[in-house]
Formats: C-alpha cells, sequence, structure tokens
C-alpha cells in the first residue's frame, strides 16, 4: 500500500458536521505515513473544543482498518491548521452547499468593522452582505445575511 | 511530554497551565449558563459557542499535564480546583456584570498566552497558539458589547467592581500591562486581599457540584 492510497481513501472520509467535504478538503491531514501494515495518520483538530473530533478519528482508523492496513491515527495539538489549508476542491464545494468559504488568513488580525460587510453571498455572488453574528452553529461558523437576495447564510470563520 | 527536556533554562510551569485549565473549563461554565436564556437569541448562540471553545481549551491544556483528562478536570476535590475567584461568580441574569467579566477575562486571558506562545516548550508554544486563533474571536466579540455598553451606568459599575478581580486573576509581572490595555488603574495591593487563585467563595460550592455531579453518579464508569 503506498501513502497516495491511503489519501485518496482518506477524500472519502466525510467531515461529520459539513459532510459536502471530505477531510483531505479539509486539510486536517497532517501527514501520512506507511509503515509495512501500519499507517500512520497525522491530523489536526480544526477548532479545540471541536466535538466531532473522535468522530474523525474512529473514521479515518475504520477507513484504513478497511483497506487491510492497522491504523495509528496520532491527534497533533499543535499550531499547523488553519482555515488557509481548506483545499480550492474544499472551498467550492462549501460554496455550492451554501456556506461561504473562509476569507485567506490576513496579515494582522481582523477588526469588527473589516468582518461587518463585504463578503460574497454564496447564493446570489451578491457582496452586499453584513455580519448577523460572530458565532454560529458550530465554533468554526459565522452568521451572515445577504441584503441583497435575503437571504442568510454560514460562513466558516477565518483562523 | 516531549520538547522540554534539555531545556532547562525555561522550563515548562506545569502550575501555570493547571490554572488556565482551570480558569478556561470554569469560565466555560459560567458561560453556557446563558444557553437558552441570554437577552436575544444571537447571544445564545454567541455565549454558547464560546463556552464551547473554552472547555476545549480547558481539555487540551489538561491533555499537556495528564493522560485523563476528564480525571484532572472532574476527579478533584472542590479546594484542590486552581480557578480564580473572577471567574467562579455567578451572575445570572446579571447581563452588565456577566459583560463586564467577560472584557476583562478575555484581556487578561490575551496577556497570558501571549506568554505561553514563547514558551520554549513546543508542545506549549504550538497549543497556545492554536487557543489563540479561536480567542480572537472572543475578543471582538468582548469589544463589540464593551462598545455598546460603554455609557451604562450598569456596565461601568460592573467593570469597576470586577476589575480587582481581572488583575489578581493573572501572574502579577503581567498586571501593569493589563491596566494600560484597559486602561485602567492598578488596584492597590489591599484592594486584592481575598481575590487570590485558590480561594473558592461562596458561588463555588454549587459550581462544582453540579459540574461533577454527572462522573460522581457512577465512579469509574467509561461514558
Amino acid at each position: 500500500m503506498t501513502a497516495s492510497e491511503v489519501w485518496a481513501a482518506l477524500d472519502e472520509v466525510e467531515d461529520p458536521e459539513i459532510p459536502v467535504v471530505s477531510l483531505v478538503d479539509l486539510g486536517v491531514i497532517r501527514d501520512i505515513r506507511v509503515d509495512g501494515d501500519r499507517v500512520h495518520v497525522a491530523f489536526t483538530p480544526t477548532f479545540l473544543g471541536c466535538p466531532a473530533l473522535e468522530v474523525m478519528r474512529d473514521r479515518m482508523a475504520a477507513k484504513i482498518a478497511g483497506l487491510g492496513a492497522e491504523p495509528d491515527v496520532e491527534i497533533v495539538l499543535d499550531d499547523s491548521w488553519s482555515t488557509d489549508r481548506i483545499t480550492a476542491a474544499g472551498r467550492e464545494k462549501l460554496r455550492a452547499a451554501g456556506f461561504a468559504p473562509p476569507a485567506p488568513r490576513p496579515a494582522r488580525t481582523p477588526t469588527l468593522v473589516q468582518l461587518q460587510k463585504g463578503f460574497r453571498c454564496p447564493y446570489c455572488g451578491s457582496t452586499d452582505t453584513r455580519l448577523d453574528n460572530l458565532f454560529g452553529p458550530t465554533p468554526c461558523r459565522s452568521i451572515r445575511y445577504c441584503e441583497s437576495c435575503r437571504q442568510p447564510f454560514e460562513q466558516f470563520k477565518t483562523i | 511530554m516531549t520538547g522540554s527536556a534539555g531545556r532547562s533554562s525555561s522550563p515548562r510551569d506545569d502550575d501555570v497551565l493547571l490554572e488556565i485549565a482551570d480558569d478556561e473549563l470554569v469560565v466555560g461554565w459560567r458561560n453556557s449558563e446563558w444557553t437558552g436564556i441570554a437577552p436575544v437569541l444571537e447571544e445564545d448562540v454567541a455565549f454558547s459557542s464560546i463556552a464551547q471553545n473554552e472547555i476545549g481549551h480547558a481539555r487540551a491544556l489538561y491533555g499537556l499535564l495528564a493522560d485523563d483528562a476528564d480525571a484532572l478536570a472532574f476527579d478533584r476535590a472542590p479546594d484542590e480546583y486552581r480557578c480564580a475567584p473572577l471567574v467562579q461568580l455567578r451572575f445570572i441574569p446579571d447581563w452588565a456584570r456577566t459583560i463586564a467579566r467577560h472584557v476583562l477575562y478575555e484581556a487578561a486571558d490575551e496577556l497570558r498566552i501571549e506568554r505561553l506562545k514563547a514558551s520554549d516548550d513546543p508542545d506549549v508554544a504550538g497549543l497556545a497558539a492554536k487557543i489563540d486563533r479561536e480567542e480572537v474571536y472572543h475578543r471582538l466579540h468582548a469589544q463589540m458589547w464593551a462598545e455598546r455598553l460603554r455609557d451604562e451606568v450598569r456596565y461601568r459599575e460592573a467593570l469597576d467592581e470586577l476589575w480587582p478581580y481581572a488583575a489578581a486573576m493573572l501572574e502579577r509581572d503581567l498586571r501593569p500591562e493589563l491596566a494600560a490595555r484597559l486602561e485602567l488603574e492598578l488596584p492597590r495591593d489591599k484592594v486584592l486581599l481575598g481575590l487570590d487563585r485558590g480561594v473558592h467563595g461562596e458561588d463555588w460550592p454549587a459550581l462544582w457540584e453540579e459540574m461533577t455531579m454527572v462522573r460522581r453518579s457512577v465512579p469509574g464508569a467509561t461514558w
């Protein structure tokens, strides 16, 4: 078995909370090493309080076991994940499902004023949107409202 | 843990990590008390989400200190917790004091996270940097409310009341910087009497009771 076969298999593992994207799309898999029958996966959670952490780990382990290998999934709590690691394919899938993908990480911490306006609505494409709530249904999402198509939508926070 | 061996110039301070973890766990609990009863729906969502983050940070910090984060979080006697008096206070249904604590806590927390990010221990520094990415949003939320309530008498009074608690929450050498950032005057030592970390106030026993109730109900269970 090769590492690229494992990458391809893990690209079929859905995010438990936003199933339109895979764990590979999310960029949470940092490293895959194949060592004989053992497959080592290092992955970083998106948010530390994410309740889907154990589900992600177990789904990856099950997928690897399904390939006939012995899984060793390590959770790495370092600073290597940011929303900039979400792949281009992942961003497109998010947009198509009605989630505005995260903006690129700015050099400086964003201000409240910068977060108010200008983000693109995933439904109609207008940038006439406003921030409704910094927080949303999961830690990774904010709520916005589109003044153009009058549709509230969720946006991935940039972290 | 890995990383700190051979870097004895700046050993990891596990006491400080436990203090921060206990603060995050308990302030997370206090924030979660607004779930479902906040004055506006947006704040039900916001405080619930902030609570989830803070408890997630506590879990990760406990995980640096022990193999079983849950045991460290929930299996200690009430007087063994190291949380600061500020986070123990129960404010339901007082929104002004809730926001004052939120503003003060997030400002103080930012300073000590900055210190952890500069740690020689890569596990500590890496985790602190990850925590900080999430805390940015807590600070923005606190700042939004601070601006909204700036001229409200109840909010100003709550800030005055709780400011000594926030100063006492930090290591002594960080307090002048906190005062400068908040544009408040550093409290005199006698004002800080009784606010030391490790002091447990009258709101603490009921919180501990509730927080550990389920776990104590079936000792040793696998959940």
